[in-house]
């Protein structure tokens, strides 16, 4: 019995491992190219992996996206033009392994691009994995600069994070909003040490003051060592390069010890208004760089947030922004190659073929993509995104363009 | 410095209310309840739901979070450690982690993972200032809390009937059974105390640090199991020293070492002790373990 048992086992192994092998090995070869259909339109269904946090600490990020890729999807696919794209977002829980996992699923399930990872770290881990795969990344926020860095397939919709540390530190500095700067990082982390590294960079070529630099890690609670650290200095502006869960809990802090200085913040700094029992007064005047403002009044926008706002109940951050954007531009993608090569059907077409193609456009400066993040998107060839910053500023609760 | 003194004080104060509740439990049933960490949780979480989706008061919902609590750690020491009461330590041991696993993953379950920021209950209250420093209400409330419930503790336990019987139960089980005390009711009635001062410890805890997640207990759940060994497993004064000295060689770690290293130094602290006080800072002066 046992041994009957046992062999069923092993058999069921040796299934599994093969059907594996088969699926590895059509990523490989299959479709080449185009399938032409001769009049430059763009055919067929792609499918489309999102990866990002859904549960867990960083959730907000993750659902953000999720939600916003699906709006956009909805209406690409409600355009009736012969394409559409189907959709399916995975959760890492903001966990690098997880995220390969999440990955692998994404692949079981026959993925031809990712819009993805959302957040930093997993991105890391799964854009290798990506690379090595063939396998065409998009990234709407993992901002390191390790995210493309020597991968020619991953490209970033969100400021890399030195554009996002020297940009801060520029704002800072034109907009005299500080004489003393002190700076709150989490050294634990890929993100918010590679936006310090580059503020203190560009504050030191500004000769913009920094007195206070303070580190925690991913367990901090208490933070009242570093905000007594950025008091004591007389730092009049904090900047936090950092998620907005530790934001919270230094806004409260800094509030207990009476200490009130300006607060600035960069896109992790996105989603602290929707804590829930989260006392906004303690966001008030708190200001943050984003690239999306979903009070601003051109169409795109108001489009994006009158949807987004019916779907979900609530005003769009700039990670379904962000997620929003990293569909569009990849369909704006596949449309410029079907445009010069006389029409592409995406149906079936290998993960691989489809990753050259993606790749041959974002790198080609004729190429550039409108979103509500930005108009006029290009890439360069290290895959990092250049389009305007906004500051926004929180009043009442609400973000306001600066 | 003062302000440092004053936040490693009362930082440490809510240790010590957690190692209360580890130093008890070993003291009375032998055992470590590694789930005490996760009942703070969920103290923090009752409390959170009572002032935010019911709308009661302040001390309305340490109240309930108590009753909850004290509820909760009785069932688990009936369910769970009760059947191993004859069984290895080691068994309870692990039995233990996976109460702790249980509670996270119920508080995942009901409660969703999204971090939720808890009320400041101190809201309309002015920060003291004192030779400049400030000391905020809710570490005052810390400190003065801490103090009543040790020395509440201390009295209870010397002077009442009950409390002697705790005593008796720490000293020899088999001998308390024949001198005809209750032994299982005894435990159980430690598990309460126990678990109702981690509501209160959950209530500081979360309106201090004001983050409330599945996880919000485990880390200070470790230190305070730390901070009772610190101070001797097993003795209520040691466990406030323990808590307290705990406290704050972390936050002055923090401010004048590094803040990557606090956690490190100390556990390096504990480990120095217990090389030259195996049982800990009180463990050897105080006799009657409770």
């Amino acid at each position: 019995m046992k041994k009957k048992l046992l062999s069923l086992i092993m058999v069921g192994a040796m299934v599994l491992s093969m059907t594996a092998c088969g699926q590895g090995g059509n990523t490989g070869s299959g479709n080449t190219g185009s399938g032409a259909s001769g009049n430059g339109a763009l055919t067929g269904t792609l499918k489309l992996g999102v990866i990002g946090p859904l549960t867990g600490g960083a959730a907000i990020y993750g659902n953000a996206v999720a939600n916003g890729a699906k709006i956009a999807v909805d209406e690409i696919n409600a355009e009736g033009t012969g394409f559409t794209i189907e959709l399916q977002a995975q959760d890492d829980e903001h966990d690098a392994e997880k995220s390969v996992n999440a990955y692998h699923q994404l692949q079981d399930w026959g993925v031809q691009a990712i819009a993805g990872t959302v957040t930093t770290t997993p991105c890391i881990a799964v854009s290798a994995e990506a690379n090595s795969d063939r396998v065409f990344m998009l990234t709407p926020s993992a901002s390191a600069v390790a995210v493309t860095e020597g991968k020619d397939n991953v490209f970033q919709l969100c400021f890399a994070d030195p554009n996002q540390g020297s940009a801060s530190a520029q704002y800072i500095f034109d907009n005299k909003l500080a004489t003393k700067v002190a700076i709150i990082y989490n050294n634990a982390d890929a993100y918010s040490t590679g936006i310090y590294q580059t503020f203190k960079a560009k504050a030191a070529e500004l000769g913009l003051e920094v007195v206070s630099e303070t580190t925690f890690t991913d367990d901090t609670t208490d933070f009242s060592v570093q905000v007594g650290d950025a008091q004591s200095n007389g730092a009049d502006l904090v900047f936090l390069p950092i998620y907005y869960t530790p934001a919270s809990l230094i806004l409260q802090q800094a509030a207990s010890a009476g200490y009130e200085p300006k607060f600035f913040g960069v896109d992790g700094m996105d989603g602290i208004l929707t804590i829930e029992g989260f006392d906004t007064s303690l966001a008030e005047g708190v200001m943050l760089l984003t690239p999306f403002s979903a009070d601003a009044t051109d169409d795109l926008t108001k489009n994006f947030v009158a949807k987004y706002n019916e779907s979900y109940g609530e005003v769009p951050s700039q990670f379904a922004a962000d997620g929003y954007d990293c569909a569009y531009a990849i369909k704006a993608a596949l449309e410029f190659y079907a445009a010069k090569n006389g029409g592409l059907d995406v149906t079936d077409m290998s993960s691989a073929d489809l990753c050259e193609i993606l790749i041959s456009v974002f790198t080609d400066p004729d190429f550039s993509a409108d979103g509500v993040t930005g108009l006029g998107m290009v890439w360069d060839t290290n895959g990092q995104v250049n389009k305007q910053p906004k500051a926004v500023v929180i009043k009442d609760g609400v973000y306001v363009g600066m | 410095m003062l302000a440092h003194l004053i936040n490693g004080i009362s930082l440490g104060s809510i240790y010590a209310i957690i190692a209360l509740g580890y130093t008890m439990v070993y003291g009375i049933a032998k055992m470590l309840n590694f789930a005490h960490g996760d009942v703070i949780m969920v103290g923090g979480y009752v409390s959170f739901c009572s002032m935010m989706y019911l709308g009661f008061p302040a001390p309305l919902a340490v109240l309930l979070a108590m009753i909850v609590c004290t509820t909760l750690g009785i069932t688990i020491e009936r369910l769970a450690y009760k059947p191993l009461r004859s069984a290895t330590s080691l068994a309870v041991l692990i039995t233990a982690i996976g109460m702790s696993y249980f509670l996270q993953n119920a508080a995942l379950i009901i409660w969703g993972a999204n971090p939720k920021a808890f009320p400041n209950m101190f809201k309309d209250i002015e920060a003291i200032e004192f030779a400049g420093a400030r000391i905020s209400p809710v570490a005052l409330v810390a400190i003065v809390a801490n103090v009543i419930i040790m020395v509440a503790l201390t009295l209870f336990t010397s002077r009442t009937k009950v409390g002697k019987a705790m005593r008796a139960v720490s000293e020899d089980k088999g001998a308390a059974t024949l001198m005809g005390i209750n032994v299982n009711f005894t435990i159980s009635l430690t598990f309460a105390i126990g678990s109702g001062l981690a509501a209160i410890a959950g209530v500081l805890l979360c309106t201090a640090y004001p983050t409330l997640m599945p996880t919000t207990g485990s880390m200070p759940g470790i230190k305070a199991f730390t901070a009772a060994v610190f101070g001797g497993i097993g003795s209520i004064p040691g466990a406030m020293i323990g808590g307290i000295l705990l406290g704050v060689i972390e936050i002055f770690a923090r401010a004048y070492i590094s803040s990557e290293l606090a956690d490190a130094i100390v556990f390096g602290v504990l480990i120095v002790v217990l090389i030259f006080r195996p049982t800990g800072l009180l463990g050897k002066q105080i006799h009657e373990k409770v």
